[in-house]
């Protein structure tokens, strides 16, 4: 057996009874990468030199008798989060060549636990978008079929994940960036509640709704990645300051799901869901009522507006998050005439089209005269939303449906159409708005391609989540199930 | 005609704070290399965030209420969005519709009245300073050590209607700021920093003239001449009934004159909103009483306690309320005096503003190098209460004490100051005096009294200044009138 194929606890094994070494590791997945990398493209680049490097230090932390589960383990980040002295582009052309002097708060820890970083994975331009195609770097082909999109903003970090590029990854997710892709391409996703994993270092797209979060080959990886990163940053005056519990412990409490309450969010069935997908959804949620949960339905009564307030409020926010690339102090810069007309050009060579139509959008819904009718109106439902939660937490203890109503489009298919491209969020948006917890686990496949379980727990609930999602991925196969490339 | 000026004023106040507020660098951007005190926070790099600087919460809340303002326990920190070089994020992270201090006032001395005039405070709120540019030739020169640095914006309503009323205003501010040591306030070093909204009134239909801002007012003598400057440039286009356009005027401290920045484009354009990497800040009330309690008493209150407590008159308070150090070293003598030995308050106050003062001048010296210890000011006035030495003498003794911070008792021995009061030793002296000066001695008896104050004069210039003053007279009249 290839060791690229191995999951992050079965290599933490090896190497803890000395089979293997992070070195063999990390060179194993660095030939997997060379075989199907061109085909694939899940990195905007692979740092080989330094993640050998990494790997060797790693064995030599091990050889003192250190331990700890991420320990030499090879893992792509996503290019929208930073990493220290390794080139940091978000996917945009205004970002190239720049080399950020200091690291994420994840990617810190992660170091400090001696993961090995293979490479930073390909990304839409600032993680706008559900397919990976807006990258300005390159195109990541989905590797359950190549003519296909692998999801999006974390396409490249899925389809490393599920192409044994990497053991794990890091995404973020905004509107679904790490739940929709993972459903797309069959790994594990997870969004952490708002607050539970510090933002500092993951470059802003909506700064109220952005999560940074594991996708990885199973349940027990991502639980193990989450434990990696999540904890309070005094850096990030929105990350909270809560106990991180050990969730690969917590998750394999209990027997199977027994007193486990299951809502079932009526609204979530939306009219154009693949037949496939929902009959791939019933069949897992009847897994689910098997290993002893109590399924109920739930409403979440003001879901048809979570679309338009969430692209209101994320386009509002990344209008201003996005001032900062003027070519003043750091990536591209296009001299132009004068002052202003330098900054006109940098931006106009700088942002692609999918970045700029955000920017004016959030312009304009912050425009004096229209702050009001849009930005603090959508304001207002996002309280509603973030409500409709907090009641049906009330009722259940997790709650379930699709991650996306279909399955992973062909390339260039929604391009054209950013609306289209919009509601694909449907189903993801609604965690981000309200700041809940939410999982993507591989339930089965709809003509061919994987279908993705949404398993949504209140804030905070991340164990809660991580295990419905743990048992019934022990009487279920659909994640060792692989892609047929290279 | 006469038109009636009204006027509001902006002043952003840089907080002295050590680190900027919303990273760890230092605040302290004076002088000191470009681009050092910068770190990826303050550059606005991308996937850096704010945290608040609660000392820059602290030293608002000090000044809001110093300023008599409500303090809004509920605080949102909000993005004002605008593209410039110096603003590194694109967006100053500033307070718009929840600012942490609301609806007080400043009083304000004036020449016209006796009562002090209420300056209205619409708002204070906080902010981020923004970097500097430099312009080189063709080129701008970007200077980041100031972005970031904690920057407090105090808004007036338009309750200012002179250019002394302006002045007196931001004076008054200065020293309110320097009071609570929120900030240095140094105009010229950028630490205080005004804009003025002027529009001038018809006195006949009470209607409101078109506002005019003016900017770059970076001295106390601008505030005043550009204010000057411009309600008579705006009464001169009005009288001759031309009409004032809503523009941004800067004032040229050379030539003395407003000219045309740019014309007013309102903050339509700022687009502000909440700002997401920062939750709202609550603000414990306990913590706010607390700060209240640890103010330090404020120039209003000490000028009612040196006028009333003290016996000093309105201007004698004012020179020494004018700089907390200078106050703090007046009270401190003043307590050491105590009420038991004769050294009264008023007594003090003349030592502090007359020889002190004119030795501070004179040195360059700040009151915080004073080497004189309280004590040794007191024993010096007891010295002059007993007759011990005089007050030609205590004013020579008070310069070496200024030098060398050394008791007085010895000073006066070492140099031998000790009053002549021997009254046998007066009157042989005076009998000399007479003796040698035959013709003011006819005057005085031919009914010239002001000529005793000459030979008293030689006494003194006999005794090298050491005789007491009062018995050398004594001794002088006895001798002439037997």
């Amino acid at each position: 057996m290839e060791l690229y194929t191995l999951t992050i606890h079965q290599a933490q094994e090896k190497l803890r009874y000395g089979e293997t070494t992070s070195v063999e590791l990390t060179e194993s997945v660095l030939e997997r990468i060379a075989q199907v990398e061109d085909k694939v493209g899940a990195y905007i680049s692979v740092q080989e030199d330094l993640a050998l490097q990494m790997a060797r230090f790693a064995d030599e932390r091990r050889a003192t008798g250190e331990d700890n589960p991420l320990l030499g383990i090879p893992l792509g980040i996503k290019d929208a989060i930073i990493t220290g002295g390794v080139p940091t582009t978000a996917g945009s052309r205004i970002l190239e060549g720049y080399i950020p002097p200091f690291d994420a708060a994840t990617v810190a820890r992660l170091r400090q636990a001696g993961a090995v970083f293979i490479g930073k994975t390909n990304t839409d331009e600032f993680t706008m978008g559900g397919s990976t195609e807006y990258s300005a770097y390159c195109l990541t082909r989905n590797p359950w079929d190549l003519t296909r999109v692998p999801g999006g903003s974390s396409g490249g970090s899925a389809a490393a994940v599920a192409a044994d590029e990497a053991l794990g990854a890091l995404g973020t997710d905004t509107g679904g960036s790490i739940r929709q892709p993972a459903s797309f391409c069959s790994v594990v996703g997870l969004k952490p509640t708002y607050g539970r994993v510090s933002r500092y270092g993951a470059i802003a797209h909506g700064s109220s709704l952005d999560q940074i979060g594991p996708l990885a080959k199973d349940v027990e990886d991502a639980a193990i990645l989450l434990g990696g990163i999540a904890g309070h940053d005094p850096l990030d005056a929105t990350s909270l300051n809560a106990p991180v519990p050990d969730y690969v412990v917590e998750m394999k409490r209990g027997d199977g799901l027994k007193g486990l309450k299951v809502g079932v969010p009526t609204e979530y069935f939306v009219e154009g869901m693949e037949p496939g997908v929902k009959t791939a959804i019933r069949a897992a949620i009847d897994k689910l009522a098997d290993l002893g949960a109590e399924v109920v339905d739930v409403s979440l009564p003001h879901t048809q507006y979570g679309i338009a307030v969430y692209y209101m409020i994320v386009t509002a926010e990344a209008s201003a998050n996005l001032s900062r690339y003027d070519g003043v102090r750091y990536g591209l810069r296009q001299d132009g005439v004068d002052m202003w007309d330098t900054f006109r050009q940098t931006r106009e060579t700088g942002f692609g089209p999918e970045v700029k139509r955000r920017i004016m959008l959030g312009t304009y819904a912050l425009s004096a005269g229209y702050y009001d009718a849009y930005y603090l109106k959508a304001q207002q439902v996002r309280t509603l939303l973030r409500r409709d939660f907090e009641q049906a937490f009330e009722q259940v203890d997790v709650m379930v449906a699709p991650t996306v109503p279909g399955v992973a489009f062909e390339i260039g298919e929604k391009g054209d159409d950013p609306l289209q491209m919009y509601l694909i969020d449907v189903l993801t948006v609604m965690l981000n708005l309200a700041g809940v917890c939410g999982i993507s686990v591989p339930c089965g496949f709809s003509e061919g391609m994987p279908v993705g379980l949404q398993i949504i727990g209140p804030a905070l609930g991340e164990s809660g989540i991580l295990r419905a999602a743990y048992q019934y991925e022990q009487v279920t196969a659909w994640h060792k199930q692989k892609p047929g490339i290279g | 005609m006469k038109y009636q000026p009204i006027i509001g004023m902006e002043v952003h106040v840089e907080l002295s704070t050590n680190s900027k507020m919303f990273c760890g660098c230092s605040a302290d951007f004076f002088g000191v290399a470009p681009n050092t005190h910068v770190c990826p926070v303050c550059l606005g790099m991308p996937g850096t965030l704010p945290v608040i600087n609660q000392k820059a919460v602290e030293y608002t809340i000090m000044t809001g209420l110093a300023l008599n303002c409500q303090i809004q326990p509920h605080n949102v920190f909000a993005r004002k969005n605008y593209f410039y070089p110096d603003l590194p994020k694109g967006y100053q992270i500033s307070q718009y519709e929840l600012p942490l201090c609301l609806n007080g006032y400043v009083d304000i001395e004036t020449e016209e009245s006796d009562t002090p005039k209420r300056i209205r405070v619409r708002r204070a709120h906080l902010e981020e300073d923004t970097g500097k540019l430099t312009h080189v030739n063709n080129h701008s020169l970007v200077d980041l050590n100031r972005a970031g640095v904690p920057l407090l914006e105090i808004v007036t309503e338009a309750d200012i209607h002179s250019a002394d009323e302006a002045y007196a205003y931001v004076t008054k501010l200065r020293q309110l700021v320097r009071y609570l040591g929120v900030s240095s306030g140094d105009m010229e070093k950028g630490a205080m920093r005004c804009e003025v909204n002027l529009s001038l009134t018809d006195p006949e239909t009470g209607e409101w003239g078109t506002k005019v801002e003016v900017k770059n007012l970076n001295s106390f003598r601008s505030v005043r001449n550009a204010i000057a400057y411009e309600i008579e440039r705006q009464t001169k286009v009005l009288s001759k009934g031309g009409t004032i356009d809503q523009v941004t005027m800067g004032w040229d401290e050379n030539r003395a004159i407003t000219f045309l920045q740019r014309t007013k484009e309102g903050d339509t354009g700022y687009r502000y909103f909440p700002e997401p990497d920062l939750p709202p800040l609550d603000l414990d009330p306990a913590w706010i009483e607390e700060i209240k309690t640890g103010l330090p008493e404020l120039p209003d209150a000490k000028m009612a306690r040196y006028t009333g407590d003290f016996e000093l008159t309105q201007k004698e308070a004012l020179v020494l309320v004018e700089d907390r150090s200078i106050a703090e070293y007046y009270e401190s003598v003043v307590a050491v005096a105590g009420d038991a030995k004769g050294v009264t308050p008023k007594l003090v106050s003349n030592w502090v503003s007359g020889e002190l003062f004119r030795l501070l001048g004179e040195s360059g010296r700040n009151i915080a190098d004073v080497e004189i210890k309280p004590a040794r000011l007191v024993a010096l006035i007891e010295l002059v209460n007993a007759n011990t030495i005089n007050q030609p003498a205590a004013k020579k003794v008070f310069g070496v004490m200024f030098k060398s911070g050394r008791p007085p008792q010895e000073i006066v021995e070492e140099l031998g100051l000790q009053q002549i009061s021997d009254e046998d030793q007066l009157v042989s002296i005076a009998r000399q005096v007479i003796a040698d000066h035959p013709d003011p001695v006819e005057q005085f008896k031919a009914g010239k009294e002001t000529v005793i104050n000459f030979l008293v004069g030689q006494i003194m210039r006999v005794t090298r200044g050491k005789a007491n003053p009062q018995l050398a007279e004594q001794a002088l009249r006895e001798l002439l009138q037997s």
